[in-house]
């Protein structure tokens, strides 16, 4: 019988919704192989996953303090020893595409990231060439790794009754790697991936947000970036939208002043519905917009807010 | 300091991309090739980092058929010491890639691993990781800087990654989510890089002719180069309706509130 690992991400002691999305793809995987579910999180929040998950397992001790892929990676694939696991699951968030392939290579198994769909016990769907094709690939090995993309999972609920935290012991590898500082950038915005109404900016506001984040503000939704916008420093790289940066899929997604690159489009193409805002009425962003406005953003925007403002 | 710089061949991302009528692949024919565009980025970052420590060498690396020459060759025109060409014909998974690399690690002993983040075809973002783990050795992936790539210490062409003073250790940036975060690696290490470290040049004429007379090698894979991973079918992603004009914001209001009931 299949054993499925689930992997925890923690911030803070704190949980983050990735691990859900992450346990709901473990969850229909589990309906494939007729598996069953335990879950291990590394550094904290091992109570809070056993009310989702019954067989909890969490690495708590300052050793893992700082997410280093190597230590991360090391109790993780401890944990999927000591259970047997035959599958290890983790959402592609940064710390998951950090640490699921050192995990993957210390068990040997294949791996298959970034996963949109699980299709069998062994075959998952993923995105290649910028969203451009769609494969399924099948891992042949016994033992199997998964990154999931979260928008593609609906979080999982929490269960009937909670379930077990119990302590792994684990010793770190000696890490050759050093944690020096983190530099949070803080916002009373919703996170990007997490935000039910994204708007997102491009070159066309030449570095100038504040319609972007008035609008944003009215609409309680993320603020996102295009690339040209990031690389421009503008904008932290934390609100980069696409195929090398975040995969967001709202309810509403409004693009104002962005061009609508393939690259761009591969991380917003799931959205439920997308707004493009751009004077140039031939911009490729309108192919995947499902209303579009041809306007000069600094004059839409401001009146968007205050539309929207009339209607709440 | 020696640096090992992978250079992976793939579809330009200029070029359309349609998947072939028997789903196997994506169709070819008619298609440009280039270097992934983030190996473009760990090549500058090599050559930044060898003349700032010299005496340096970069070598560049790619794993692929005969043409994956004129991607070596690339690197070598942007400055690159020497080349070497794993000869294989055929799909390799990251895996396979990842445990190739560890051989020519071994011969080659390099005191820095530079690749980019995910190739962009494949789009998979493990083979980094998965060699860090194979050789044993610490990573840093996303490497970026904290300057953008506006700044001046970028025009002034400065490595992003820096060297410590002993040598034997490097700081990295990363960006993760919710922020940036600063590592310090013990050298020999994988740094996978991300879009914001550098801006890589263009290879200057005299440089492309020079490139010429610089020696590739060519070895065999020299491992089991069976899938882990394979791919079974490739699709075309679904298409979304298209959608409609508004001719103002009053009528893109109305259809928000009243047709989609998003705002
Ligand atoms: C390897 C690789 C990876 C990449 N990854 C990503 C990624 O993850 N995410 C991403 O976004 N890009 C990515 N890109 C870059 C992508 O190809 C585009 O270059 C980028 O998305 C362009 O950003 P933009 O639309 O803001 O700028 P532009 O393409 O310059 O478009 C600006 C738009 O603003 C409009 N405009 C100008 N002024 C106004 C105004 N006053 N009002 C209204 N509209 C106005 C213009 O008509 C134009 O359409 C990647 C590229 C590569 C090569």
């Amino acid at each position: 019988m299949a054993t499925i690992l689930v992997v925890g991400e923690q911030a803070h002691g704190q949980l983050k919704k990735a691990t859900l999305n992450a346990l709901t793809a473990a969850q229909q995987l589990a309906q494939k192989n007729g598996g069953q579910i335990h879950g291990v999180v590394v550094g904290g929040a091992g109570e809070e996953l056993a009310q989702f998950v019954q067989n909890v397992h969490f690495v708590q001790n300052a050793q893992f303090e700082h997410a280093l892929a190597e230590t991360h990676a090391a109790a993780v694939a401890e944990a999927a020893k000591k259970i047997g696991a035959t599958d290890v699951v983790i959402a592609a968030t940064a710390y998951g595409k950090d640490i699921a392939p050192r995990v993957a290579a210390k068990l040997g198994a294949g791996i298959a990231s970034d996963v949109l769909a699980v299709v069998s016990a062994n075959q998952f769907k993923r995105a290649m060439w910028a969203g451009n094709a769609i494969a399924t690939v099948e891992v042949t090995t016994p033992v199997k790794v998964i990154t999931v993309r979260t928008t593609e999972f609906p979080v999982a609920q929490k269960a009937g009754s909670p379930g077990q935290a119990q302590q792994l012991e684990v010793a770190a590898p000696q890490a050759k790697t050093k944690f020096l500082e983190f530099n949070e950038v803080k916002s009373a915005r919703p996170e990007l991936t997490e935000a039910s109404v994204v708007v997102s900016g491009g070159r066309g506001t030449k570095g100038d947000f504040k319609p972007i984040e008035q609008l944003a503000d009215v609409l309680g939704a993320a603020v996102g970036a295009s690339r040209a916008v990031v690389d421009a420093g503008w904008q932290p790289n934390d609100l980069q939208v696409g195929q090398t940066g975040k995969v967001v899929a709202p309810k509403l997604y409004i693009a104002a002043g962005i061009s609508g690159a393939i690259q761009h489009l591969a991380g917003m193409k799931g959205s439920k519905t997308i707004v493009a805002i751009n004077k140039d009425p031939e911009a490729p962003i309108f192919q995947v917009a499902d209303y579009g406005l041809v306007a000069d953003l600094f004059k839409a925007l401001p009146e968007l807010s205050e539309e929207v403002k009339k209607l709440k | 300091m020696k640096i090992l710089v992978t250079v992976k061949r793939v579809e330009d991302y200029e070029s359309k991309i349609k998947v072939k009528p028997d789903n196997t692949w994506i169709v070819t024919e008619g298609v440009n090739y280039r270097a992934n565009p983030f190996d473009e980025i760990a090549v500058e970052e090599a050559l930044r980092l060898r003349d700032a420590n010299m005496p340096s060498e970069v070598v560049a690396v790619s794993i692929g058929s005969g043409t994956a020459q004129a991607e070596i060759r690339s690197a070598l025109a942007m400055g690159a010491d020497r080349g070497i060409l794993v000869k294989h014909d055929g799909f390799l998974d990251s895996d396979a890639v990842a445990r190739i690399l560890v051989k020519v690690v071994e011969k080659e002993k390099p005191d820095l691993i530079l690749m980019g983040k995910q190739a962009v075809d494949v789009d998979d973002n493990v083979c980094g990781q998965l060699l860090a783990e194979y050789l044993g050795y610490g990573q840093a992936t996303f490497a970026s800087k904290k300057e953008s790539l506006e700044s001046a210490e970028e025009k002034a062409k400065k490595p992003g990654l820096k060297l410590g003073a002993d040598k034997k250790t490097m700081q990295v940036v990363r960006e993760v989510d919710g922020g940036v975060e600063t590592l310090e690696l013990q050298l020999p290490a994988v740094v996978t890089v991300d879009l914001r470290l550098n801006i890589p040049r263009y290879a200057s004429l005299p440089n492309i002719m020079k490139a010429k007379k610089k020696p590739i090698e060519e070895i065999a894979p020299g491992v089991d180069v069976s899938p882990k991973v394979k791919v079974v079918k490739v699709e075309a992603p679904p298409a979304r309706a298209a959608g409609v004009k508004v001719p103002d914001v009053a009528t893109l209001v109305q259809k928000l509130h009243d047709e989609a009931k998003v705002v």
